[in-house]
């Protein structure tokens, strides 16, 4: 790319501005090959793999502890966990899985794809995306750097008050989960703010939000429901760690507080987080299934705004989490009501997935496999969601395995195929072969039948009364074989990961698989695999919904679709695309001028869990963690956007005054928002 | 954060693209698919945002200040209100002053600009002062932080409004240090503007926060 070359530094015209190296600790850097590249880049799409990647880590981390805990209950009065370690398995399994696992994956989806999907060169703040990569990698260590460090959160997933205080709780483990998912909540609120300010903003003209992908739609109302509910778990976090660290009496019953105000705040962020967790799954299968099935999404507009109301609906349902807390009878009746009411939204998208399929020439890919398990396994988990709805069946099975089967169908049959589903689509886009269809076949049905083998018995055990976070059941319950079942199943799921880890080291062999593999429908095809570091040579001007499909084919007199004989690709392809009928844009892409790389986001992420540390250790390290987050600040906001000394080539149309007016520009909005961060 | 990362995809594909961008990255809202800055539209977000997290902290304390307290004296006992009324107008003034400020700098009367934004500062450090002031009176009538329930759900409150409105003064103090070194030019208005949302944000906070916590009686 023209950004890496070599330059002489700018020659300043009398009365231009000295180019500044803010608080001049670093020169910046140029480089987008090699691993310091993967340091410093704000490109979207190695954001999104970072993202991605990071993801898959915890993925197996999360699968360990899940493996342990099915250990421990294969049998009666196992033997494999302490109880004490049992809680913090099944606490970090929960909270790994939601909060570094499935949200960042769907971050990573959501970075790759949303400006390539919009025909956008990157997001609207390149930087801040590099910083919330960064500040959730950290976040995630952090939380993680507890079993090291005095054992890690026990509390469950949700840390119920009174338990989660300091008399029930004395390590620091609880510390390390509060802190730890506050740095990760400001690394989600800014990627909403990122991600929504791009669908919003920075759509390619003629694509209006009625022509969007249905998988943007999805992300961008899941992006909405994070900045609304990461300030509500951010709240309660926050006054948990004050009472904690400073005495504080939040939840303190014995000073008269409330512990329903936790399990509130906690839910009105937690429910929303379900859409947050699944929306996304939905959009990607969206747009999975019709190039699949050939045909285009049936009924989109229902598919959006039925996103959309389960997007408003969400919030108000947060309290059937609660319906065994003694909330009382009005509220209980009114939240029974409204979840009866948001199954509404969600049966539509099902049947309009059924209907997509319907008549269809359904190609069963891998990708297509995991969709329409998703559509099934979803429809299991959403049929037993409604079944909580009436409170006093909610209230036999609250605590029981019917509901850790419930929310596995709806967030590992639902969320996880759903991401499975778009790594097979989107592998060959992004990383230009396809992964091996063989073993990924394999890969599914092992994932497939692993999966309902080891949830699908928790349903009985669960209506027989079994208690979940228990680390032991008697015999004689009459679950032992469910029990013994669902841990093999769960060791399928492990065998299919690794066939999946397999599959990935293996296919980077595989041939080239050209710029539109699957025959796809959005934008992100019309482009190369991978695409290059400015996604499209010419900016695409969007006249219909499911564009590049419209670029493609015609209509005969019947309707039918007819194959063009030529279509134009965005961007220079490879030889065996333009050999199937695309020509290429025959433009000069040196002019395309690209956000630079940037030490600023690291730097300044750092300083969170130094802080974090210091709360819990020493607050000499949190002063350190303060000065460095300020000075990143600054760093950040001061640096422009695009570095003047970094090459982006030699066109003579770029003088020296628009040279100064653009620094200046960019340069001058710095100090304006750059406290954000702090802020929140 | 920083809102100073226009990317470069309205810069067409075209050569001519490059010098168009380069003119207009001074007005960026033309290219934007709602006509809303990127930098504007992400405030607001983060504003929306805001609004969630103050709503959270008052009504915890809301739901807290009719509360029986087990020690020390409820919070609504030692409020000074003549005192905070007063401090509150402070802070109320201060908005008039930001908006001064981005007149001025919309009118490129750059001196102004930087009067008004100093005292847009050192009138919110004024509202500080007296809310640190506040503070430590009432510890010296007894309630800690850590004595009561109230005191904790006050405390916290009050403390992240002033947390919010220490930053808000960092933020104006770059900018007049910005505008004395020359690199706040009046085509960058709109970073005195978006500013001033954040601005305007805390103050609307505080009169809610004022009626609520100390006005209506619990």
């Amino acid at each position: 790319m023209a950004l890496t070359e070599e330059r002489p530094p700018l020659e300043l015209a009398a009365g231009d501005e000295p180019v500044r190296n803010p608080l001049g600790a670093f020169t910046r850097p140029s480089s987008s090959y090699g691993w310091r590249s993967w340091l410093t880049t704000v490109d979207h799409k190695k954001i999104g793999i970072l993202y991605g990647a990071t993801a898959m880590v915890f993925f197996a981390l999360g699968g360990l502890e899940a493996l342990l805990i099915r250990a421990q209950l294969a049998q009666p009065n196992g033997q494999v966990l302490d109880p004490q370690v049992y809680n913090q398995m099944f606490t970090m399994h929960g909270t790994t899985m939601v909060f570094l696992v499935i949200m960042p994956m769907l971050a990573a989806f959501s970075n790759y794809l949303i400006p390539l999907m919009i025909g956008a060169r990157d997001v609207a703040f390149p930087r801040l995306n590099a910083l919330s990569y960064w500040v959730f990698l950290f976040g995630g260590l952090f939380l993680y750097s507890s079993f090291f460090l005095g054992g890690a959160p026990d509390g469950g997933w949700f840390n119920y008050a009174p338990l989660s205080g300091v008399a029930y709780s004395p390590g620091h483990g609880i510390d390390f989960w509060t802190l730890g998912l506050q740095i990760t909540g400001i690394a989600s609120l800014l990627g909403a703010v990122n991600l929504i300010t791009t669908c919003l903003n920075m759509r390619a003209p003629g694509m209006t939000l009625l022509r969007m992908p249905v998988f943007v739609w999805m992300a961008l109302v899941a992006q909405f429901l994070l900045l609304f509910a990461i300030p509500v778990i951010t709240v309660a976090l926050f006054l948990l760690m004050f009472d904690r660290l400073f005495g504080a009496n939040f939840f303190n019953v014995e000073a008269g507080a409330d512990p329903l105000l936790w399990q509130h705040l906690f839910w009105i962020f937690g429910h929303p987080e379900v859409y947050i967790l699944v929306l996304p799954a939905f959009g990607i299968v969206s747009d999975v299934i019709p190039t699949f099935a050939r045909k285009p999404l049936f009924g989109y507009p229902f598919m959006v705004f039925s996103g959309i109301a389960i997007g408003f609906m969400g919030w108000g349902v947060w309290a059937h989490h609660m319906f065994a807390s003694g909330i009382g009878p009005v509220s209980v009746a009114a939240f029974s009501l409204s979840t009866m009411f948001i199954a509404v939204p969600t049966g539509v998208k099902i049947f309009n997935w059924i209907g997509t399929l319907w008549k269809g020439k359904l190609i069963f890919t891998t990708a297509m496999l995991f969709a329409v398990a998703l559509v099934s396994q979803f429809t299991i988990g959403g049929l037993s969601g409604v079944m909580h709805s009436v409170a006093p069946h909610d209230t036999q099975q609250t605590d029981t395995y019917f509901i850790v089967a419930h929310f596995h169908y709806v967030l590992f049959g639902g969320s996880m195929f759903g991401i499975f589903a778009g790594i097979y689509y989107w592998w060959p886009k992004i990383f230009g072969h396809k992964l091996s269809e063989r073993i990924g076949k394999a890969h599914f049905w092992m994932m497939f039948v692993g999966f309902n083998l080891t949830f699908g018995p928790m349903h009985i055990v669960g209506l027989q009364g079994m208690p979940r976070r228990t680390a032991t059941y008697p015999e004689g319950m009459g679950w032992d074989l469910m029990n013994l079942l669902e841990t093999i199943g769960s060791f399928l799921i492990a065998i299919s990961f690794l066939m999946w880890v397999y599959n990935v080291a293996v296919s980077r062999k595989n041939p080239h698989a050209g710029a539109d593999p699957w025959d796809g429908r959005t934008l992100e095809w019309a482009t190369s695999s991978p695409p290059p570091a400015h996604n499209f040579d010419v900016e695409p001007t969007v006249e219909h919904l499911d564009d590049w499909w419209h670029r493609k084919y015609g209509e005969d007199e019947q309707g039918r679709p007819v194959r063009r004989e030529r279509f134009t690709y965005l961007s220079r392809v490879d030889e065996a695309s333009r050999l199937a009928g695309g020509d290429e844009p025959d433009v000069d892409v040196s002019a395309i001028h690209l956000p630079s790389p940037s030490y600023w986001p690291i730097v300044l992420a750092i300083g969170l869990p130094l802080i974090a540390y210091g709360l819990i250790f020493t607050y000499w390290l949190a002063a350190l963690g303060g000065v460095i987050i300020i000075a990143g600040a600054f760093g950040l906001g001061l640096e422009p956007s695009v570095d003047p000394d970094a090459g982006h080539g030699d066109h003579g149309d770029h003088g020296p005054d628009e040279g100064h007016d653009q620094e200046l520009a960019e340069v001058g909005a710095a100090s304006g928002g750059d406290d954000d961060e702090e802020a929140s | 954060m920083s809102v100073s990362e226009q990317t470069a995809a309205p810069a067409g594909a075209v050569p001519e693209g490059a010098a168009h961008v380069a003119h207009d990255a001074t007005t960026p809202a033309h290219h934007t698919s709602t006509g809303l800055s990127n930098e504007k539209l992400a405030m607001w977000l983060f504003l929306g945002s805001e609004c969630l997290l103050f709503g959270g902290l008052i009504s915890t304390f809301l739901l807290y200040r009719t509360r029986e307290v087990t020690a020390g004296p409820p919070v609504g006992d030692i409020y000074d209100i003549p005192f905070t009324s007063v401090s509150s107008f402070v802070l109320l003034m201060s908005s008039l002053t930001m908006v001064l400020a981005l007149s001025s700098i919309q009118r490129a009367d750059h001196r102004r600009a930087r009067t008004w934004l100093l005292t847009t500062a050192l009138l919110g450090a004024t509202f500080v002062a007296g809310q640190v002031y506040e503070f430590t009176t009432f510890v010296r009538e007894g309630l800690g932080y850590t004595t009561n329930l109230q005191g904790s759900a006050f405390y916290t409150l009050t403390g992240f409004h002033g947390v919010h409105v220490t930053l808000g003064i960092l933020m104006l103090l770059s900018l007049f240090v910005m505008s004395l070194r020359g690199r706040l030019p009046s085509g960058r208005a709109e970073t005195v503007e978006i500013v001033g949302l954040y601005w305007h944000f805390v103050d609307i906070v505080w009169i809610i926060i004022f009626t609520l916590v100390y006005l209506i009686p619990a």
